[in-house]
């Protein structure tokens, strides 16, 4: 809402010294968010002045059509001036707003005498663009009336400060010039007399002219309904200028006289009108829903618009003629020769036009208030205030009222007088809240426990706390003191809260670089993943509405984001990449379908919904585990003075997942697995008390073609939470056995097809509880074993918790430790 | 001591007289003295303290003195042969040091070369932003509090106060699962989870729920439609604005330095009534650059306030459909972006750099913010 300063000093008796940047911080103060003052003109300087054109001579010998003129700018600024112009809407006689030399337009135009079409041009006429006041450049302004050699920027209102206000949705009163003056006069303790209590003097309705009947048909959807007549009415009528300038202060654009009265009477009072042309009615106007098969509707925007059976509108007898409370229908508009006038004026009721307004993607200045809640009573008001703007400036006769309106009772709020003070903290006695509740228009019965009247315009109290908000408002969130308040000892993070905090420090301090990604992806990722259909990650949910049709899914895994991601920073020129993420993925439920249920449980929000339907909200969720996932591509470690450098390979990816595991106290096995989106020899399943919890590997080299990665990219990806859970609960102490230690090293022949890991699971069992230690310390292939077959190296180290091993027991150990592997695994010992 | 002349005993072993055992000691003292390296020191070694050394051998000779004589002659030799040992070691300590001194010297490498091998890594400022602002509110016996990012209507919406109507339900603002009318949409706030806080938890309640949040905004250097917020919330009897004022002073103060000033200004948000708009007095200026042209300021574009968040009394319809005895409890809520607090705290001027997963931007944050 923009709001000019004068208007306001028009209905609020300001000292002259308060200026707009006073008037904003008060109200501020007062809660309405000014987001900005402007100065009309502010960049306009140097002599501007109301000239008069004295004669006009067509030049045509130039490509276009050129006028030189002779201006008449008062004998104090040099008499006539002659002028070239080139615009062409003005004639002898207009009066019109000359810049001469030495002055200043916005850009920085500076005006100087200068030679142009053979001419000196000793000025320049203006347009409303070039002067800064708008965007009409059609041509020139010319002024309604003047005096030669007046100031022409005080006539055009420039240095004008205006307010520019965000009003928020409990305000619906601000969206006027009349609320916002209320707040100006209750912040600076001046006396308010409301222009919408007033019902102005119209004429007393011609006796040969009859009003035009209205009517309402669903109360639900309208309070009150008003229809006045004017006949006769001149079409052709001007704006007078100074509602002009307001309106544009304002940000609307002037159109015609009816159109620009019922604009200037909404801001001015913040009730929206709409003038009908009484020559294209047929019978009663009416007001309610628009109902089954009500054909499309034609709105003043020249879109044609279908009908939903709840949308509200007028109609007449001839059908719907418009969306009532958020734009007019193109057939009933007034146009350049419109005489009678039928003004509506009502009080149609939130809720349906805001869905109205929402179906058609239509947000108009008239929905904007409705759907905020306009004065419940003011429809006359404005109405009569619109009917005598209109005879005064358009002439014809007032043809009369009619109107409809429901039983208004206003409603009464019980409040506590002490609420105020128990909420805000500070001292606020029961005179004060009293003083501020009748500062914003409230009636106030009652003792201790008063009973408040909100006055009709504020729709939005409705609770004892919204009149706390009013009252703590007025006597300044400022002086509110400041009190820290003990909660009770808490028990810190959870356990799972910990662990993803660890989680995270783990996978930074083993290099890898924590980004934020979209959750977002498409069909595209899954198959350039080469998920397979029907797979787990193939029950994505499904956005509605996505930002991008490329991508309308929740994300069911990390990796899609880090692939786009690292593929981004490659593109940057940076080649050794290692980033991760920690983040929701998105699953569904087997028994949950992607587009959801056809009636999702809302319980009521008056008390606690029962654990049930708690319960049922909760089902309509999809899973939402968190991901640890990381990237790897380039160099893990540089190339430098000390050698070579090595490239991040698949034993990087699996073993940063077991870093990540060991830092939260979790052993995970790698298993050989083959699932997408990896390389199917190249790949672990990672493996936690016995549940796959993650893979990590090098990327399949199709996927890594789809991403336009470089070869040998490799991840991992694992689900945190099913991480978390296999982590103790309470880590138990390990035996620290001091003992001394007895190594052995042993090489056994196995067939390659043989994981090693299953190896030395096999030493380990055989080899008892004596041994601490299977380490695998080389892997030959080559002469030495048969074709086929490899050697695997392992160190032993055994030790007791009570004394020190003799040979022989050392000797038994590692000899069953051999047995074991050989009886489940065919390993042969080597080198014996 | 005795004294060198004294002469008690016809009986002479002339290795024995005090005369060449000095002279024994001076000869081995002035050998240890010029040998030059350890080689040679171990050759004097055994000339002057081997088993064939003068001194050794004089000491052999000690018993074939008469008795009254032994123990002089034993004293005599003992301490020469101590006082040999003693420049020997000491000459070998010192030949130690200097032979160490050459050998360290030449052994030197050149400490600056680089030694990193491998990338640093780093955690996501705005996660550790995140967590460190929580940490100031379970210092003050807070819990943290979460709740999923794909969140019912009725906990993002209903239950918070904005009616079915508002434009904030709207395709304009919120991302819908499934369909618009499945009751599931990406959370809008993090403020469901004051609700889920409430029905799961005891009171009194005091939390903080830091979270990802969703709005359908086209990614510019302001906005991100994916974006974090931290939201805290209070339950208990009797609190206040002031209380809410406090807390918010202490966060201010935990995260911008001791004494920066907060604002509250009144505002409007469903689910809190009355309600404010948090603004912090700017760290960098103070208001120092308020109608100061000579000292502008481009952390609070020389207004000397920054819009930091929203915040207000829970609003009694919320706790009533958390089912809280309004009579008796009250309490209060407050949010605000993580995004624009890294911004302002940490001079980011374009939001695109969190998003875009750039290495770089993360790395020059490391682990702490
Ligand atoms: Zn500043």
């Amino acid at each position: 809402m923009r709001v000019p300063l004068e208007w306001l000093r028009e209905m609020v008796d300001l000292p002259a010294q308060v200026d707009a940047r006073a008037v904003a911080e008060r109200l501020i103060a007062a809660g309405l968010e000014v987001e900005s003052v402007e100065t009309a003109g502010g960049d306009v300087s140097g002599p501007l002045v109301v000239g008069r054109v004295d004669a006009i001579e067509e030049l045509t010998e130039f490509k276009k059509p050129i006028r030189w003129c002779q201006v008449d700018v008062g004998l104090e600024h040099g008499g006539v001036r002659g002028i070239v112009c080139g615009a062409r809407n003005f004639a002898v006689g207009d009066h019109v707003v000359v810049a001469l030399p030495g002055a200043v337009l916005p850009g920085d135009f500076r005006i100087t005498a200068r030679e142009t079409y053979g001419h000196v041009s000793d000025g320049m006429i203006c347009s409303q663009r070039e002067l800064g006041l708008g965007d009409d450049h059609d041509g020139i302004m010319v002024l309604d009336s003047g005096t030669v050699g007046d100031d022409g920027a005080a006539l055009l209102g420039l240095g004008e400060e205006t307010l520019d206000i965000a009003v928020t949705p409990d305000r619906g009163y601000a969206l006027s010039v009349r609320g916002v003056a209320r707040e100006v006069a209750t912040a600076f303790g001046l006396p308010f007399d409301d222009p919408g209590q007033r019902l102005v003097d119209l004429p007393a309705p011609a006796a040969d002219a009859a009003p035009w009947p209205c009517g309402v048909e669903d109360p639900e959807m309208c309070e009150l309904f008003t229809l006045r007549r004017i006949i006769g009415f001149d079409p052709a009528a001007a704006t007078p200028g100074w509602m002009e300038r307001r309106l544009v202060a304002s940000g609307m654009r002037p159109v015609s006289l009816a159109v620009d009265v019922t604009n200037y009477v909404m801001l001015e009072l913040g009730q929206p009108l709409h003038a009908f042309d009484g020559a294209k009615l047929r019978g009663a106007v009416r007001a309610g829903r628009a109902g089954e098969a009500a054909p499309p509707l034609e709105t003043l925007d020249h879109v044609s618009r279908a009908l939903d059976p709840d949308d509200v509108v007028i109609r007449d007898d001839s059908g719907v003629i418009g969306l009532a409370g958020t734009m007019g229908g193109l057939h009933t508009e007034i146009d350049d020769d419109s005489t009678d006038l039928v003004l509506e004026a009502a009080r149609f009721v939130a809720e349906p036009v805001a869905r109205t307004a929402r179906r058609h993607r239509l947000s108009s200045e008239a929905s904007r208030r409705f759907e905020r809640g306009v004065d419940r009573v003011l429809a006359p008001y404005a109405s009569a205030r619109a009917a005598q703007l209109l005879l005064e400036y358009g002439g014809g006769v007032y043809a009369g009222m009619t109107a409809w309106e429901s039983p208004y009772s206003p409603p009464v709020i019980a409040m506590d007088a002490d609420l105020p003070q128990r909420t805000s903290g500070m001292p606020v006695d029961r005179a004060t809240v009293v003083h501020h509740l009748e500062q914003v228009g409230c009636e106030i019965m009652g003792d201790a426990v008063l009973d408040v009247s909100p006055p009709p315009w504020r729709p939005d109290l409705t609770d004892p706390a919204d009149l706390v908000e009013e009252v703590v408002r007025l006597v300044g969130y400022d002086r509110i003191p400041s009190r820290l308040p003990q909660a009770p000892a808490g028990y810190g993070l959870t356990r799972e809260q910990r662990l993803r905090r660890r989680a995270g420090l783990a996978l930074a301090a083993a290099g890898v670089v924590d980004v934020l990604t979209y959750p977002f992806m498409g069909e595209g990722d899954l198959d350039a993943l080469l998920v397979a259909a029907g797979e787990r990650r193939r029950r994505a949910p499904r956005l509605a509405n996505p930002l991008s049709e490329e991508q309308p899914l929740l994300r069911t895994t990390l990796l899609p984001g880090l692939l786009h991601a690292a593929r981004r920073n490659l593109s940057r020129g940076i080649d050794d990449i290692a980033l991760g993420e920690i983040g929701r993925v998105f699953v569904l439920d087997d028994d949950q379908d992607p587009g959801g249920v056809a009636e999702p449980p809302r319980p009521g929000v008056e008390q606690r919904p029962s654990d049930a339907e708690l319960a049922a909200i909760e089902a309509l969720l999809p899973v939402q585990p968190h991901h640890l996932a990381a990237v790897l591509t380039g160099a893990r470690e540089s190339r430098g003075w000390w050698g070579p450098g090595r490239e991040a390979t698949w034993a990087d990816a699996i073993e940063i997942a077991s870093s990540v595991a060991s830092m939260l106290g979790v052993d995970i096995v790698a298993r050989p697995a083959t699932d997408a989106p990896f390389h199917p020899g190249r790949t672990a399943a990672l493996v936690a008390d016995g549940e796959v919890i993650g893979f990590a590997g090098e990327l399949h080299p199709r996927v890594i073609a789809t991403y336009s990665l470089p070869a040998r990219t490799v991840a991992l990806e694992l689900d945190l939470d099913a991480l978390m859970a296999a982590a103790h609960d309470v880590a138990p102490a390990p035996d620290v056995r001091t003992q001394p230690v007895a190594k052995e090293d042993i090489a056994l022949v196995v067939a390659e097809s043989v994981a090693a890991a299953d190896v030395a699971d096999a030493v380990r069992t055989g080899a008892g509880e004596l041994c601490e230690e299977v380490r695998l310390f080389d892997v030959y292939v080559g002469p030495q074993v048969p074709e086929g077959h490899r050697s695997l190296a392992f160190a032993l180290r055994f030790r007791a918790l009570d004394r020190t091993l003799s040979a022989e027991e050392i000797a038994a150990a590692r000899e069953a430790g051999v047995a074991e592997a050989a009886r489940r695994h065919g390993a042969v010992l080597r080198g014996t | 001591m005795s004294a060198p002349n004294n002469p008690y005993d016809p009986v002479a072993v002339s290795t024995l007289e005090p005369e060449a055992v000095d002279a024994m000691v001076a000869a081995a003292l002035a050998d240890i003295e010029s040998a030059g390296d350890l080689d040679e020191i171990k050759v004097v070694r055994l000339a002057h303290a081997g088993d064939r050394s003068p001194l050794a051998l004089a000491n052999r000779e000690i018993g074939a003195l008469p008795p009254a004589a032994k123990a002089e002659a034993g004293k005599r030799v003992g301490s020469a042969r101590q006082t040999v040992r003693d420049a020997l070691d000491a000459r070998l300590a010192r030949l130690e040091i200097e032979r160490d001194a050459r050998v360290l010297v030449e052994e030197s490498v050149d400490v600056t070369l680089p030694t990193r091998r491998s990338g640093l890594g780093a955690r996501h400022p705005l996660t550790t932003l995140m967590e460190r602002m929580a940490e100031v509110f379970m210092a003050m016996g807070y819990e943290v509090a979460e709740g999923p990012e794909a969140e019912a209507e009725w906990f993002n919406f209903d239950a918070l106060n904005v009616p079915p109507d508002h434009p904030a339900r709207t395709m304009q603002d919120t991302f819908f699962v499934g369909s618009e009318r499945s009751g599931v949409v990406l959370r809008t706030q993090t403020s469901p989870i004051q609700l889920r806080a409430m029905l799961a938890r005891d009171l009194p309640i005091y939390v903080v729920a830091p979270g990802r949040v969703f709005r359908t905004d086209e990614l510019d250097a302001t906005h991100t439609p994916v974006f974090h917020q931290i939201e805290g919330l209070a339950v208990d009897e009797g609190i206040t604005m002031a209380d809410l004022k406090g807390t918010l002073e202490h966060l201010a103060a935990a995260m911008f330095g001791e004494g920066v000033q907060i604002r509250l200004r009144p505002s409007y948000f469903p689910f809190t009534e009355p309600s404010a708009e948090l603004d912090l007095q700017c760290f960098v200026c103070r208001g120092a650059s308020v109608g100061n042209p000579e000292a502008p300021c481009r952390t609070c574009s020389s207004e000397g306030w920054i819009e930091w968040g929203g915040c207000g009394m829970v609003n009694p319809r919320v706790l009533r459909a958390a089912g809280i005895d309004t009579a008796r409890y009250s309490g209060f809520a407050f949010g605000m972006g993580v995004e624009r607090t890294l911004m302002f705290r940490h001079g980011v001027t374009d939001m695109r750099d969190m998003v875009e997963g750039d290495i770089r931007f993360s790395r020059a944050f490391g682990v702490e913010v």
